[in-house]
């Protein structure tokens, strides 16, 4: 696509048509003329103009209705109408039905460069703006979420029903289990993806940061304030809000938080304007903050506006089918990143890694595990030899220290189901019990298969 | 070489020749009163229309002119615009000047006749580069910048940039 500016005129007297063409053919622009509103939807239907310039009179169709007609066939066509008669009416009705503008013939020639200029800004910036929407849609991870047992196969149409709403999401899960990647997922399979994404990493947010964080802060509201600062949550207006690990966040911070849910208006630290902001909550968490309000360290009200809508990741452990895929993942993603024509993993290292006790690193172990592994070892294959430092750490439950045992007992039918692919006759035969313990336990436990 | 024409032009002609000999690099004749001003005028609008000027320059100068410059104190127009300071056909052959607007008395400020002077040069060479085959051009001190105000003239420099006059260079040259 070329920058040059590109336009129509189109007028019925010759000595109109003829100076523009010239004016503007010295300003380096593709000029066409038309004589009237037939020769002109002729041209615009066989090239593309940024800027049609239109008089207002002329024999058959006028200005106004060939205007219609441009934008039917280019909704972004920036027309500017012209007359030789000022009148407001039809300026009105020409600006009405989406004219750039209006000039009054003959007009400033500085007025006219300066017209034209801006129509052509905009019509650039217009087209920026949908090769940079297409370009993010290209860049929007909708099959990025690997896995294929059961609970994540629940997890991605879950994300696939909620991502288009507007509700607030709350992620929990354990460290590494990919929360802050489901939320972007969310995000950017939202209609709000073309907006920003602002995130409020909640461990950093200290008490004494949090207003001038979240709110911003007006020229001199405290020694050091120099300039205006927009907070995070106006910079989320019409995104969304991104609130990472929200069980961190300090208690007055929460109260700040609280109070701007409710109204979605705030005021800049020093200032007196009211600042409205709309943007969609998503926060995640890998504390239990059900425990955490009954304890007394989480606001009970800020728990409730935040939970509307769960997703709970499921650990690696609960998930041991998906490591081949995982695996297979990231081989592919560090061999292209360190130029290594690494093909995969030998089955028995692959087989090692699945019946691995511990993950408490989770899904992010694993990929740093990959990743040493890809460093350290010698293409095609990785073998077990590449994970030895990963193996060799193995202390099967020590990690996590004592379990209850119903706790155990559910982690071990789930991971049952898991590496059955959700077959439970095949479940009961690993776990050597019958059928109806397993269905059994998958009720009393909730598991998902 | 170049043909200046004058048509009721109130300035020091020798100086422009002279400075324009200096700049192209090549003759310029002069054509003193050539062209009676009065078809050219519009009663309506009080003005002169530059693209008939032009018109009859291509019809009425001698052929061995490589290009030709109207230079005249007239108040200048095209149909679409409320004044022009000069016009000239891309690629074309002839082109016209005024001082009209240069001149600091249109703007009920003191004459300032060297100004003016300098005014005149770079609009004559700015509408000589059209007819090069020159567009406007982005550097702010070329001439061939566009110009819509005198005070946009009076900031432009008198020559072409580089770029400009690697553009035109083959069509400079088949002037001398």
């Amino acid at each position: 696509m070329t920058d040059q500016v590109s336009m129509l005129i189109v007028d019925d007297e010759p000595s109109v048509r003829d100076s523009l063409l010239q004016w503007f053919l010295q300003e380096g622009f593709r000029v066409d003329t038309a004589a009237d509103a037939t020769e002109a939807l002729e041209k615009m239907g066989a090239c593309n103009f940024d800027i049609a310039l239109l008089d207002i009179k002329m024999p058959g169709m006028d200005g106004i209705e060939l205007q219609g007609r441009l934008k039917q066939i280019d909704s972004q066509l920036a027309v500017i109408i012209m007359t030789a008669y000022a009148s407001v009416d039809t300026a009105i009705q020409a600006l009405k039905q989406g004219a750039y503008d209006y000039i009054t013939k003959p007009v400033d020639p500085d007025d006219l460069n300066r017209l034209i200029r801006n129509a052509a800004l905009q019509r650039r910036l217009l087209r920026e703006n949908l090769s940079l929407k297409e370009k993010i849609r290209s860049l929007i991870p909708t099959d990025q979420i690997i896995g294929k047992s059961p609970r994540m196969l629940k997890v991605i149409e879950t994300i696939q029903t909620v991502a288009p709403t507007d509700v607030t999401v709350m992620i929990e899960g354990a460290s590494g289990t990919g929360k802050e990647f489901v939320a972007r997922t969310i995000h950017l399979n939202s209609k709000r993806k073309y907006f920003p994404l602002i995130t409020i990493n909640c461990g950093a947010l200290t008490d004494e940061l949090a207003e001038s964080e979240l709110f911003g802060h007006e020229q001199g509201a405290f020694s050091g304030a120099l300039f205006r600062r927009k907070g995070k949550l106006e910079l989320a207006h019409r995104g969304a809000l991104f609130l990472d690990e929200i069980g961190s966040i300090g208690p007055r911070a929460q109260m700040d938080l609280l109070r701007v849910l409710e109204t979605r208006r705030f005021t800049r630290l020093g200032g007196n304007e009211q600042v409205e902001t709309d943007f969609r909550i998503i926060s995640t968490t890998s504390k239990n903050l059900e425990e955490a309000v009954k304890e007394g360290r989480f606001s009970e009200d800020l728990y409730y506006r935040l939970n509307v809508f769960t997703i709970r990741l499921p650990s690696l452990k609960e998930r041991v089918s998906d490591i081949p895929l995982l695996v297979d993942y990231f081989v592919g993603k560090f061999a292209a990143a360190m130029n290594k024509p690494f093909t995969g993993v030998e089955a028995g290292a692959m087989e090692l890694l699945k019946q691995k006790a511990t993950w408490p690193g989770n899904v992010r172990e694993l990929q740093n595990a990959v990743e040493r592994a890809v460093v350290v070892g010698k293409p095609p294959l990785l073998t077990a030899s590449d994970f030895a430092g990963l193996l060799a750490s193995e202390g099967a439950l020590t990690q996590e220290g004592v379990l209850p045992l119903a706790e155990m007992e559910r982690r071990h039918i789930q991971l049952a189901l898991d590496s059955s692919g959700g077959n439970v006759s095949l479940a009961a035969q690993m776990l050597k019990v019958d059928k109806d313990t397993v269905y059994d336990k998958i009720r009393q436990y909730g598991l998902v298969y | 070489m170049i043909l200046l024409v004058t048509i009721d032009f109130p300035g020091d002609v020798d100086y422009l020749r002279r400075s324009l000999r200096k700049g192209f690099d090549t003759e310029i004749d002069v054509s003193l009163n050539g062209l009676d001003p009065k078809p050219f005028f519009n009663p309506d609008r009080g003005q002169y229309s530059s693209t008939s000027i032009i018109e009859r320059l291509e019809q009425e100068t001698p052929a061995k002119a490589s290009k030709v410059l109207a230079v005249t104190g007239l108040d200048l127009y095209i149909p679409i615009l409320t004044f022009v300071f000069g016009e000239a056909r891309l690629n074309g052959r002839c082109a016209v000047v005024s001082s009209y607007r240069l001149d600091n008395r249109s703007y009920g400020l003191r004459p300032n006749p060297s100004l003016l002077q300098k005014r005149m040069l770079k609009e004559s060479t700015h509408e000589l580069g059209h007819t090069l085959g020159l567009i406007h051009c982005q550097d702010q001190e070329c001439v061939m910048k566009s110009s819509t105000y005198v005070e946009e003239i009076d900031f432009k420099g008198s020559w072409f940039c580089r770029r400009c006059r690697d553009f035109c260079g083959t069509a400079l040259s088949r002037l001398k």
